[in-house]
């Protein structure tokens, strides 16, 4: 009996291909992941004459930074590093909002906990033309982590889970995601931005 | 006859090769599968700057860049050192804005335009005026997701 057999392909190169084409994705690989911090815009204004709605003095937490990325916070001046306990303190807020010069309180719809008080907080940030783009985002992230830290505290206090906990429950349970809701509607996000100024060009 | 010869055994026996393409093949595969092509040649030097509160970027084929910063060193007698806007591969001006919107959105599945995010990735040296133009651009196109591009960090100082 002659059995034929096929002859065996030498694999021998095949090493060599692979590491052409290893070393080729290498190469053009990027293994950043991008991240940053995510914003909306307002909508564009439809009507320019239209005026804004009148906000309260005591509702707005006020912070300024200037050209020469100096920081000014309801018209005293502070560094970055204290500018997240004193958003912190305003958003919170005082919890009968009978302080004057504390924001107020709105009877509001929040899901779960029903109708409550909330502050009706805005924090206005207004930079100049000539701020440093390191400054403006060194502000934002301290103005939302000042919200998160809130938020997280909140929600602790509440539901007995951080934030973080509840996004990542809310993918399989229905209440984690209204606590989820009911967090945000007791602290709004509420930065506002003012057109920048164009001082010292 | 001689079907039964037995092997002389003289020194060690070679170490197989044979598993060579199976490992250099898993680790070309895992690069395969994370690599991200690099689209365009940056014509301005970015260094974003550093924030806490980062989130990720998800859906990469729903993000567009818009690069702003001095232009790199080779382009600099060119065009000088002021701040540019860069648009894909090419220098743009704020003007343009609004058409790269439109553009970018043709080649979004319409379902997904509103999902559509514009990530602004800003020199940390650069002022705020040019980034604030670029903002008022894209709200006027209603462009109104966008993303500062930033790196993680633990600690901010002042």
């Amino acid at each position: 009996m002659s059995r034929r057999t096929a002859p065996e392909i030498n694999a021998g190169s095949m090493a060599d291909i692979a590491f052409l084409l290893l070393i080729f994705f290498l190469v053009t690989t990027t293994m950043d992941v991008d991240t940053g911090l995510t914003r909306r815009l307002p909508p564009p204004i439809e009507d320019p004459t239209e005026k804004p709605p009148e906000v309260r003095q005591r509702n707005v937490f006020q912070v300024l930074v200037n050209a020469n990325d100096d920081l000014l916070v309801e018209g005293e001046p502070m560094l970055v590093s204290s500018l997240r306990e004193e958003t912190k303190k305003f958003i919170v807020g005082d919890p009968t909002f009978r302080d004057e010069s504390m924001p107020e309180g709105r009877l509001t719809d929040v899901p779960i906990l029903g109708q409550m008080l909330v502050s009706k907080q805005i924090v206005s940030l207004q930079n100049d033309r000539g701020t440093s783009y390191d400054m403006y985002i060194k502000v934002q992230n301290e103005l939302v982590g000042a919200y998160n830290e809130v938020r997280d505290e909140y929600a602790l206090s509440k539901f007995g889970k951080t934030m973080k906990e509840l996004e990542r429950a809310s993918k399989v349970s229905e209440t984690a995601s209204l606590q989820i809701d009911a967090v945000r509607a007791v602290y709004p996000q509420r930065i506002s931005e003012a057109e920048p100024k164009n001082v010292g060009e | 006859m001689s079907k039964f010869k037995k092997k002389k055994s003289n020194g060690q026996p070679p170490i197989s090769t044979a598993s060579l393409p199976d490992i250099v093949f898993m680790l070309l595969f895992f690069f395969m599968v994370t690599t991200v092509m690099r689209e365009v040649t940056l014509k301005v030097k970015v260094v974003t700057p550093l924030a806490t509160e980062v989130n990720k970027l998800e859906r990469k084929s729903l993000v567009s860049y818009i690069y702003i910063g001095e232009p790199i060193k080779a382009l600099q007698a060119q065009f000088g050192t002021a701040p540019r806007i860069q648009l894909n591969d090419a220098f743009a001006t704020q003007n343009d804005i609004v058409q790269f919107v439109e553009a970018e959105r043709e080649q979004t599945n319409p379902v997904e335009v509103p999902l559509m995010t514009f990530s602004l990735k800003v020199d940390k040296d650069s002022e705020m005026g040019i980034v604030t133009d670029v903002k008022q651009e894209l709200r006027k196109a209603n462009a109104l997701k966008i993303n500062y591009s930033t790196g993680k960090t633990d600690k901010i100082v002042d």
